[in-house]
C-alpha cells in the first residue's frame, strides 16, 4: 500500500497503451463504423428513391393504360363510322349497280322483244303468203306478192 | 485463540501485500518479506505484481481489438467483430454526449480506459486464493492479482489524466486564459480592486478543486475495489470455520461475486466519464 515507482511505472504504461489505442486500434473501428452508417444510410436512401420511382412506374403505368382505352374507344368509334360508311356506300353501289342491270335487262328485253318481233314479223309474211298462195293457188305471182307483202311487213 | 487470531491477521495481511521489489536498507535488491521490509524500501520500489498483471491486462486488451482492428470490415461483422464494435459505439456515444469540444485523442483515451480499467477490476472476482497459492507454488511470497486495489495503479492512471487536463487547458485557453480560470472564480466583481481581494482566495479555491480532481478519481476506484477485495478476503476467511461457516460463505461469495460485477463495472465505467468530463472541462471556456 506504499506509493512507490509502481506509480511512474502505471503512467507510463497507461501512456503508452493509449498511444497504441489511439494510433492503431481506434481509427480503424471507427472507420469501419462510419462507413457501415453511410453504407446503410444510402442503402435506405436508394430503397426509398426504388419506392418513388416504382410509384411513378405504376402511375404511368396507369396513364398509358387509360390512353391506351381512350384510344381504343376512338379507333372502335371510327371503325363503326367507317363501316357505316362503307355499308351506306355499298347499298348506294349495289343500288346502282342494280339499277343499271335493271336498264341492262331492260335493254336486253328490248332487244329480244324487237327481234322476236322481227322474227315473227318474218315469219308472219311467209305464213301469209303460205296462206294466200294455199287460198289463192297459183294464181298468185310469189316475186309480185312477195314484194307488196314485204311492204305490209314494213307497215307493221 | 490467540494463534488463529495471528493466522487470521497474518492472512488478511498476506493478501493485502504486494510483491515488492526495491532495495532493502542493508543494501542488497531483492523482494520485500513482509509489510515492514516494504515500507522500508521507501519510494524506489516496484510492486511486480501490479504492474504485471496491469501491463499484461492492457497487452491483452490491445491484443484483442488490434486483432479485430487489422480485419476490421464495413461489410457484415463477424461475432468478435460485432462485439468489439459494440464496445467501440458505447464508448463514442459516450464521448459524443459528454465532450463537446473537437479531439481524436479523446475516444481512444476513453476506451483504454473503460477496457483496461474493466479488466484490472474483472480480477477481483477471481477467488482470492487461486493465484496467489499458485504463484506461492512456484516460490513467489506475495501476490495480488487486481491492480486498481494499488493506489499507486488508480495514481498512476488519474495522474496522466490529471496532466493531459493541465496540457489542454494552457492549450485552449492559453497561460492567461488558464490564469484567469483558477484567479476570477468563484467569486467575481467588475469592480477592479475587488477583483484583487478576490484573487487569494479564488486560486486558493480553485488550486484545491484541480488538484482533488486527480485524487478523487483515482481514490473513488481504489476505495470500492479495495473494499471489495477486501470483503472477498473476510468471506474467504469463513472456510475455515468449518462446513456450516463454509457453506454460508459460499452463498456470501457468489452473491457478493454477483454484487461486485455491477460494481466493477460501474467504477470502470465512472472512471471513464469523469475522465471525459474533466477533460471537457479543460477544453471548455467559461
Amino acid at each position: 500500500m506504499n506509493i512507490n515507482l509502481t506509480l511512474f511505472g502505471q503512467t507510463i504504461a497507461f501512456i503508452v497503451f493509449v498511444w497504441f489505442c489511439l494510433k492503431y486500434i481506434w481509427p480503424p473501428l471507427i472507420n469501419a463504423l462510419n462507413e457501415r452508417k453511410k453504407t446503410i444510410a444510402d442503402g435506405l436512401a436508394a430503397a426509398v428513391h426504388g419506392q418513388q420511382a416504382q410509384e411513378r412506374g405504376e402511375q404511368r403505368a396507369v396513364e398509358i393504360i387509360r390512353d391506351a382505352k381512350t384510344q381504343a374507344q376512338e379507333i372502335l368509334a371510327s371503325a363503326e363510322k367507317r363501316r357505316n360508311e362503307i355499308v351506306e356506300e355499298a347499298k348506294l353501289e349495289a343500288k346502282d349497280e342494280g339499277e343499271r342491270l335493271v336498264g341492262a335487262a331492260h335493254a336486253e328485253i328490248e332487244q329480244e322483244t324487237h327481234r322476236a318481233r322481227e322474227q315473227l314479223r318474218g315469219q308472219l309474211a311467209s305464213l301469209v303468203v303460205a296462206g294466200a298462195s294455199q287460198i289463192l293457188d297459183k294464181e298468185v305471182d310469189a316475186a309480185t306478192h312477195g314484194q307488196m307483202l314485204d311492204g305490209l311487213v314494213g307497215q307493221l | 485463540m490467540a494463534a488463529e487470531n495471528l493466522t487470521t491477521t497474518s492472512y488478511i495481511k498476506h493478501h493485502l501485500q504486494n510483491l515488492t521489489f526495491g532495495k532493502h536498507p542493508d543494501g542488497g535488491w531483492g523482494i520485500a518479506h513482509g509489510a515492514e521490509e516494504a515500507r522500508e524500501m521507501g519510494f524506489w520500489a516496484i510492486h511486480l505484481d501490479t504492474m504485471f498483471w496491469s501491463v499484461a491486462l492492457g497487452a491483452l486488451f490491445l491484443w484483442v481489438f488490434h486483432k479485430v482492428a487489422k480485419r476490421v470490415t464495413s461489410d457484415v461483422p463477424d461475432g468478435a467483430q460485432n462485439f468489439i464494435e459494440s464496445v467501440v459505439e458505447f464508448i463514442d456515444n459516450n464521448v459524443r454526449g459528454s465532450f463537446a469540444g473537437k479531439n481524436d485523442l479523446i475516444a481512444p483515451l476513453a476506451l483504454t480506459l473503460f477496457v483496461w480499467v474493466l479488466l484490472m477490476n474483472t480480477m477481483d472476482l477471481v477467488p482470492v486464493d487461486w493465484i496467489p497459492m499458485i504463484a506461492s507454488g512456484i516460490g513467489i511470497p506475495y501476490m495480488k492479482v487486481v491492480p486498481t486495489t494499488d493506489p499507486n495503479a488508480t495514481f498512476g492512471m488519474s495522474i496522466g489524466v490529471f496532466f493531459l487536463t493541465l496540457y489542454y487547458s494552457l492549450k485552449v485557453k492559453g497561460p492567461i486564459g488558464f490564469a484567469a480560470e483558477l484567479s476570477m472564480q468563484p467569486f467575481e466583481s467588475k469592480n477592479i480592486f475587488l477583483k484583487l481581494l478576490f484573487l487569494i482566495p479564488n486560486l486558493f479555491l480553485e488550486i484545491i478543486s484541480l488538484i482533488s480532481k486527480p485524487i478523487s478519481l483515482s481514490l473513488r476506484l481504489f476505495g470500492n475495489l479495495f473494499a471489495g477485495e477486501m470483503i472477498f478476503i473476510l468471506i474467504a476467511l469463513l472456510f475455515n470455520g468449518g462446513w456450516v461457516l463454509a457453506l454460508m460463505g459460499g452463498a456470501l461469495q457468489l452473491g457478493w461475486a454477483i454484487f461486485h460485477i455491477l460494481i466493477i463495472l460501474l467504477q470502470a465505467f465512472i472512471f471513464m466519464v469523469l475522465t471525459i468530463v474533466y477533460l471537457d472541462m479543460a477544453h471548455s471556456e467559461h
